[in-house]
Order: structure tokens, then sequence, then C-alpha cells
């Protein structure tokens, strides 16, 4: 064949399979929003959900995610921090390195659902947190340290060489100098790290099956003593977040607008990992703005 | 003893405070890999039990295709047969790869070589978009327009190793092709300038000097969305039937690993037999997250050598 002749029918080809590609997302997101933008209401967002009855909301479920995803950035957040500074600033080229690599490596390719079972098997089980919003931080602080880990060494190595020694020039000790002047440079891609991180927490169903549970019980949104068992703040209480909510709805509902509701839950969901995808770009531009000079 | 002398030999304030800095940074580290050694560690003995405690034989665990662990067979065996589940998670994980690559290694190329303005423009917050839906919302969409779909055409219950193909295709593709362009970006640009100077085409250049160059992370990319596809649990389920049987075509219910373990876990009794055979799946996926693992290195320390 023609060397020109290939060359347009490559260059056509490769036009058709990206136009694939991007009309294969154009029609999931339409699908989505399509199918569940009608079914959102104000009553859809803040009802408990029905078991039986058509008509039930995702007010528990909604509020459940935020929850769980607060909790387990509180905790996933400072370990992250201390291990991505080990990584970058104190971490020597030897065996011990190259171990903790391996295993940051080894747990970032874990499937979801062995995380889910090692939650269950030691928080739920071994610790006697039971099924509860505590057991589901705690394994989605297993399944999200790996790649925090990553994202927060990554913004420290970005960091010139030459601030560390100006700090160190100081008299300031390594640990001071990391603290007072690389992470505060670093700061706008650990928090556009930390943001897509949470994006990916919220939609995280599997390891919650079997940690943070199944079942949604009620909530009395007056009474916030944590101590209380149907206080919305109480982290020993079973907790269906969103994503798992559309699960169980969809493989064992018995619901008649079951498809209606996930429709709408699904919606809910994206638009929120949305929402967490251009917010992470828009405050690490601004935080990068106000804290550098350009 | 002389005051400045024990205030000169005393650790300053800063020196202690470094050693509690990183004495913290190096707690943290310490608790990443605890949790590695534990989460092996706690899967391994209770998959391990299956074998050492209930005396099934490793060989007929993967190679029998009957599952029904609480029921035992005409000399008295439970039956316990993994090869169902491996053959569905194999089955689909290979078919996802096998679709998603062509896609991903041409819109790779669109990106780096054909329209890097378009590329960057559409094409890369699309997959960036891709990334972010959650693996839930893959397996609803694949229960209420892929499965019927697949029921219209083919027949039967749609549900099976083709539905979840399809779902499975659509996420790993954002994976493969974010690593094809990183791979493919990475070429340097005088292999292009040398091989256009030749008077080859562009596609001439593309197909015999920038993607051989980029072999190796194109294959890690690969692999990557294979591990990938393999360890996904939810999306499978929802659409592959959860029938434990070995799979007669691509369109007949049958299961994965991760579809079985979703499903059952919650169902069975601590410490029982088909607790623990369940546990033995567990274990098998991870230790086949391990091998995707190890060819990830492998194929990264091929491609050096080539250098």
């Amino acid at each position: 064949m023609n060397p020109k002749v290939a060359d347009k029918i490559a260059t056509t080809v490769l036009y058709i399979v990206s136009g694939i590609i991007i009309i294969i997302l154009a029609s999931l997101l339409g699908y989505i929003l399509f199918q569940g933008l009608p079914h959102i209401s104000w009553h859809f967002l803040t009802s408990p959900a029905q078991s039986f009855e058509a008509g039930g909301g995702i007010g528990i479920q909604l509020f459940n995610s935020f929850y769980l995803l607060l909790l387990a950035m509180l905790i996933s957040t400072p370990i992250s921090l201390g291990a991505g500074i080990y990584l970058s600033e104190y971490a020597k080229k030897n065996w011990l390195t190259d171990v903790i690599r391996t295993s940051i490596e080894i747990l970032s390719s874990l499937p979801s659902v062995v995380v889910g079972l090692f939650g269950f098997l030691i928080f739920v089980l071994q610790f006697k947190f039971g099924f509860s919003i505590l057991s589901g931080a705690l394994a989605l602080t297993v399944f999200n340290l790996p790649l925090l880990t990553r994202n927060v060494e990554d913004s420290l190595r970005g960091v010139e060489y030459e601030q560390r020694e100006a700090g160190l020039a100081l008299g300031l000790s390594r640990w001071e100098t990391v603290l007072h002047v690389v992470i505060p440079e670093a700061l706008p891609g650990i928090i556009t790290g930390m943001i897509l991180g949470a994006g990916r927490v919220f939609g995280e169903a599997a390891a919650l099956i079997y940690t943070a549970g199944q079942s949604a019980p009620a909530l009395d949104f007056t009474d916030w003593n944590p101590a209380n068992i149907a206080s919305p703040l109480n982290p020993f209480r079973p907790a269906e977040t969103l994503a798992v909510h559309i699960w169980k709805i969809n493989s064992e509902g018995i619901q008649p607008d079951a498809v209606a509701v996930s429709a709408g839950a699904s919606a809910v969901l994206v638009l929120a990992v949305l929402l967490f995808n251009l917010g992470a770009r828009y405050f690490g531009n601004r935080l990068f703005k106000k804290m550098t000079a350009s | 003893m002389d005051p400045i002398r024990e205030a000169m030999l005393k650790k300053s304030r800063s020196a202690k405070l470094e050693q509690r800095g990183k004495l913290i940074s190096l707690l943290c580290i310490s608790l990443i890999v605890i949790v590695v050694v534990a989460i092996f560690f706690f899967v391994a003995s209770k998959g391990l039990a299956t074998f050492f405690q209930n005396k099934i034989n490793l060989w007929s665990f993967l190679s029998k295709s009957v599952w029904n662990p609480s029921i035992k067979d005409a000399h008295g065996n439970p039956e316990v047969g993994a090869l169902p589940m491996i053959v569905g998670s194999f089955g689909v994980t290979f078919l996802s790869a096998i679709i998603a690559t062509p896609f991903a290694v041409g819109a790779g190329i669109f990106m780096t070589e054909i329209s890097r303005k378009w590329g960057q423009k559409i094409l890369q917050p699309v997959i960036e978009l891709l990334v972010g839906i959650p693996s839930v919302v893959y397996g609803f969409i694949g229960l209420s327009v892929i499965v019927p779909f697949i029921r219209h055409i083919f027949g039967g219950t749609g549900f099976g190793i083709l539905a979840g193909t399809f779902v499975l295709f659509v996420m790993i593709l954002p994976t493969v092709t974010s690593m094809t362009v990183d791979a493919l970006k990475a070429v340097p640009r005088h292999y292009r300038e040398a091989s256009l100077a030749l008077g080859a085409t562009r596609w001439q250049t593309t197909y015999r000097v920038v993607l051989r160059a980029a072999i190796p992370g194109i294959l890690t990319g690969i692999v990557f969305g294979m591990a990938r596809a393999f360890g996904e649990a939810l999306a499978v389920q929802m659409v592959i039937g959860n029938a434990a049987l070995l799979p007669k075509n691509l369109v007949s219910p049958a299961s994965t690993l991760t579809s079985v373990l979703t499903s059952g876990i919650g169902n069975t009794v601590m410490g029982s037999l088909d607790n623990n055979a369940l546990w033995s799946l567990a274990l098998l996926l991870l230790l086949m997250s391990l091998a995707f693992n190890l060819l990830i290195r492998w194929i990264g320390k091929k491609g050096e050598l080539n250098k």
C-alpha cells in the first residue's frame, strides 16, 4: 500500500477511536443525568430510605457518606503526611526503603474487596467495633493511605532543594524546615491530592459492605451527642453509604421504584465526585496563586 | 559541672524536635508496612485453613468445577471446586483488556502524535471524568442498559461474562489510556524527528518508531488495567449473574472470585468450611494482585535494559 494512503487511513481510524471514547463518556453521563436528575428533589435528598414501598429518599445515606468521608480523611491525612515526609526527607537509599516502597505499591494495587474483608476481620470482629462508621473509616483509611502518601511524597519532592538548604542555613532542624518551609510550598499539590482522594473514597463501596454495614438505622437529627445510639454523630452505629445503597437496592432490593431511586442516587454520586474533581483543580490553582508570586 | 559545658553537651531544643519529628514520620510509615503484613497474614491464615483444617486438596480446589461447600458429594467430601470462579475472573479480565487495548492505544496516539491540542482539551478531561465515576454507577448502568441490550440481541438472561466484559472495558479504559499517553510522551522527540527526516509519514513514524519505543510502558498500563479488572467487585457482581457454574458461553450467568466473595461472606458462619473456602478465594485474589505487581516490575526491568 502507498504509505501516504496508509497514513490517511490510520489517521481516520484514530479519529474514529477517539470519537467513540468521547461518545461513550457522553452517553454515560447523559444517561445518568437524564435518568437521575428528574428524580432528585429536596424530599429525595432528605427523607429516609424505604425498604418495601416507593417514595424513599437517600437522606441518611447521604449524611453517612459525608460523615464517613470526614472521619476517614481525619484519620488518613496525618498518617499520610507523616509517611510522605519520611519517604521524601528521611528515607535513605537502602533495602529498608525498598521494602517500604514495595509494600506501599502492593497496598495500592490490592482489590478494594480484599481491603474490605481485612477490615471485616480486624476492625469488625477482632477489635469488636461491629458494623460501624469507625470500622468503615478505618477500612477506607487502609484503602486510601498508599495513594495519599504517594501524593504527599511527590508534592514534597517537587519543592526545590534550595528551599531546604535555605531553611537549614538559618539554623532550623530538618523537621522544622519541612514543617515551616517545605510543606507550605507543597500545600497546593497536597490539598489537590487530598480532594481527589476524597472523591475516590466518596464513591467506594466494596470496602464498606462488610465494614460500615448495609443498614441505615433511623437517625434523630436533633440529637448531636455522639454517645447516643440514634445520634448522627455516633461512630459506632452501622452506616450504609450512598454507593453501598445503590449496590444494595440493585442486587437485593425489592422497592417498586428501585430503578428510579438508584438512578437518582447515581446522579447525586456522580455530581458529588465531579464537584470534588473540579474543586480540587480550583482550590489547587487558587492556593498556588495565593502562596506564590505567580 | 561547669554550666556552660553542661549546656554545650545537652541536646539542643532543635535536636530534640528533629528526633521527635523523625520518630513520628517513621511511625507513620511503619504503620503502613504493618498493615500490609497484617493483611497478608490474616487473609492467608484464614484462607489456608481450608487446606489444613478442612483437609481440602489444593489441586481439587483449583480444578474441580462444582462449588457447593455446604453439601457433600458421594464420597463424603465437600464440593469446593473454585474453577468456575477462576475461569470467570480470568475470562472477564482478559476479554476486557483485549477490547480496551486498541481503544487505549488509539486514543493515546491521537493525544500525543496527531492532535495534542484536541487531546489536551477534550480527551484528557474525558478520561479524567471516566476515572472518577464510582464503580457502583458503572454496575447500575450495566444492569439497566447493557444487560437488557445483550438479552435483546442474544436472548437468555443477559447476565454473564459478556456484560461483565463491557462494564470492565469502560472501567479500565481510562487507566490504560492515561498510562499509554505517559509512555508515548516519554519517547524522546529526536526519535520522531529522525524518522520524519528519513521521509517517513506520520503513521510510519508512529507505528515503526514511537510505538516500538513505548511498548514497555504500554504493557505496564495494560497489566495495571488487568489488575484493576481482576479485583473489581461490585460492578461485576451486579451484571455477571452470580451462578457458580462453569460458563458455557459468554452470555450464560457466571461468577468471579470477587462476586462470590461479596455475595457470600455475609451469609456464612465464621470458621465453617463455607466461610473458609471463601477466604481461600480471597487469598487467591490477593496472590493474583501480587502476581500482577511482579509482572509490572518485570516489564519495567526489561524495558530499562532495552534502553
